[in-house]
């Protein structure tokens, strides 16, 4: 069967996406800097992460959020405090709401001291101190237990983060229409990478999560993962929960593990430079790279120092 | 007059949501009969949740790492089977990954016959006993039910609470039967308690002079000095549940029985086959007559 709308579908996985001409000159510099921050944070831990497997310093299981950052650092500037519920890919998340960075380190590297104590590796990651709640490892099942908190904690807001495939788990779209019906104060997130391990979306369904939302009568956004388009609308809808926003990105590595078929529609952080540049911010956003990059180095070598010592 | 299963549970959770900021979630709670006159008849406190019994499960989770130690209620336990993922996967190991806790409170109510059928007609708490995290208990008093709640109250671990349709109208305590004279020990857990109580006055009639030992907790089991001691005296033991025998609670306790006293012990619950809807079909505690037969074959 030919899927609904092939051209219209298509149309949707493309870099301006719902984007807002001229947003990011709106910003206050400072702003900007620290979203820009937030992303290198994310995209320098999550490499060194990466070459930590590569140099079997870290041999758990481990889901990179390269070329995803965006996502979570656009999201944080609105709802950092929030609390949060992410998914295996989730360090991006973690680390834009300030979940401390030590304990994630020592739990990739196995030590006791891991925010799960060595348990679990990346998937279940939590800092419950900063309303960080892990998640077990199965996709999407986070979501109701969003919707829990939600209704433990009035007045409390929660982001509920999740993939274009567990949002075809019959328990998120139910706990959609919980949200609905009781006007909770969550705001769900869908990193849509177009893949559930290897295959697209359009191998598995013909709907948009929008679409549905809309017909809970959640107020729902589909955009690019600008993340000035997607602190925008995190804002915005920040008054407006429960509220979904459906967010196109580019996984930039393999499901799982290190590896890259390099083959992602696009490279938000290298446009994300493009556009600070164009802001006349370059020299301070490489000065912002350059140490968060060293910082990271830092702590991983710090944490694989007291590895060694034990 | 004393107050039955149904009322003590009934007053539980009123005085939970009233004292406690407790919450009580799950489907059709104000439904016609608030769930066998178990549910307080009031909003406050209760949230109707809708039929979605995965997400349903999640919520309960939810609220537990939020704190409002809240109450989940399973109508019937065949809804275990789609709503126990968050349960057995989120709640039961919640304190080993992330080391805070997930005090939900469990209440999975089994049932039997009366034209149920092969799904709803069963008890499915040995299932729960298999995943780490999880205690496990089956009160059939009113007695125990405030003994089990009280232990939730003062523990930060979920408890699953495998209730059964028919104690709830009863307002007796079921104290151990314990004998010099006995020549067997029988126990018994859930609605077996009922038939085994049965069982032994059929047998005494008969000149066989049982121990009747009361199993509150299915996990983790009691091995103590009044679970062991008839055990050890008798040498011959039967354990009776009312969920299915084959790897199920019944077996997991004799064999506990087993190592721990040397002495024989088997095993009784629901046949290895789906229960009919129509009487003669139906499967489910072992009736005095079963137990009874299964009591002599060990003692010829």
């Amino acid at each position: 069967m030919v899927c609904c709308d092939d051209a219209g579908r298509a149309d949707l996985r493309r870099p301006d996406l719902g984007a807002i001409p001229g947003l990011a000159a709106t910003w206050p510099e400072a702003r900007t800097l620290e979203l820009f921050r937030r992303l290198c944070e994310i995209r320098h831990f999550d490499l060194r992460a990466r070459r930590g497997q590569i140099e079997k310093d870290v041999d758990t299981l481990i889901y990179l959020s390269v070329g995803q950052e965006s996502v979570a650092a656009g999201v944080s500037m609105a709802m950092r405090g929030s609390w949060l519920l992410g998914q295996h890919r989730g360090h991006s998340f973690y680390l834009a709401f300030d979940g401390r960075h030590e304990p994630l380190v020592d739990e990739l590297l196995g030590l006791p001291t891991g925010c799960c104590g060595g348990m679990g590796g990346s998937p279940p990651i939590h800092d419950i101190e900063r309303r960080i709640v892990g998640h077990i490892g199965l996709i999407g099942d986070q979501v109701p237990v969003a919707a829990g908190i939600a209704l433990a904690r009035p007045g409390e807001r929660v982001v509920s983060v999740f993939g274009d495939g567990a949002a075809e788990e019959d328990y998120v779209l139910a706990t959609l229409g919980m949200a609905a019906s009781r006007k909770l104060p969550i705001l769900f997130v869908c990193e849509d990478n177009d893949l559930s391990v290897l295959t697209p979306t359009r191998d598995r369904r013909e709907w948009l999560l929008a679409d549905v939302a809309r017909g809970f009568g959640i107020e729902a956004v589909d955009i690019a993962d600008d993340p000035w388009l997607v602190a925008h609308w995190a804002e915005t809808l920040s008054d407006r929960l429960p509220a979904v926003m459906n967010v196109r990105t580019c996984r930039g590595l393999w499901h799982v593990g290190t590896g890259s078929d390099d083959n992602a529609d696009w490279d938000r952080f290298a446009l994300v430079r493009e556009t600070l540049a164009e802001l006349g911010l370059a020299d301070k956003a490489a000065a912002i790279e350059s140490e968060t990059e060293k910082g990271v180095e830092e702590l991983w070598t710090s944490r694989l120092r007291t590895r060694s010592a034990k | 007059m004393d107050l039955t299963v149904a009322d003590t549970i009934r007053e539980i959770i009123r005085g939970h949501i009233a004292e406690n900021d407790g919450v009580v979630l799950g489907q059709c709670l104000s439904a016609v009969g608030w769930i066998q006159n178990t549910i307080p008849a009031q909003t406050e406190g209760l949230i109707e949740l809708p039929m979605t019994d995965v997400a349903g499960a999640g919520m309960a989770v939810g609220m537990a790492v939020a704190g409002r130690r809240p109450i989940f209620v399973i109508r019937y336990q065949s809804f275990l089977w789609l709503n126990s993922s968050p349960i057995v996967n989120y709640a039961a190991k919640c304190k080993e990954i992330w080391g805070y806790s997930c005090p939900v409170f469990v209440r999975a109510i089994a049932d039997e016959g009366n034209g149920l059928g092969p799904v709803h007609s069963n008890c499915y708490h040995s299932i729960f006993m298999h995943m780490p995290g999880l205690p496990v208990c089956a009160p059939m008093t009113p007695g125990e039910y405030r003994q089990i709640w009280d232990w939730y109250m003062t523990h930060d671990d979920p408890l699953f609470v495998s209730e059964h349709r028919r104690c709830f109208r009863s307002a007796e305590e079921l104290p151990d039967i314990v004998s010099d004279q006995s020549v067997f020990t029988i126990y018994a857990a859930s609605a077996a308690r009922f038939t085994a109580r049965e069982a032994v006055r059929m047998l005494a009639e008969q000149g066989i002079v049982c121990d009747l030992v009361n199993v509150l907790w299915l996990k983790p089991f009691e091995l103590s000095e009044r679970t062991l001691a008839p055990l050890r005296r008798t040498g011959k033991g039967l354990m009776l549940d009312s969920a299915y025998e084959v790897a199920g609670a019944a077996r997991s306790i004799a064999y506990e029985l087993m190592d721990a006293t040397g002495a024989r012990v088997r095993a009784l619950g629901m046949a290895d086959r789906s229960p009919g809807a129509s009487r003669h079909l139906e499967n489910g505690t072992p009736t005095p007559e079963r137990i009874a037969a299964a009591v002599k074959e060990m003692l010829t």
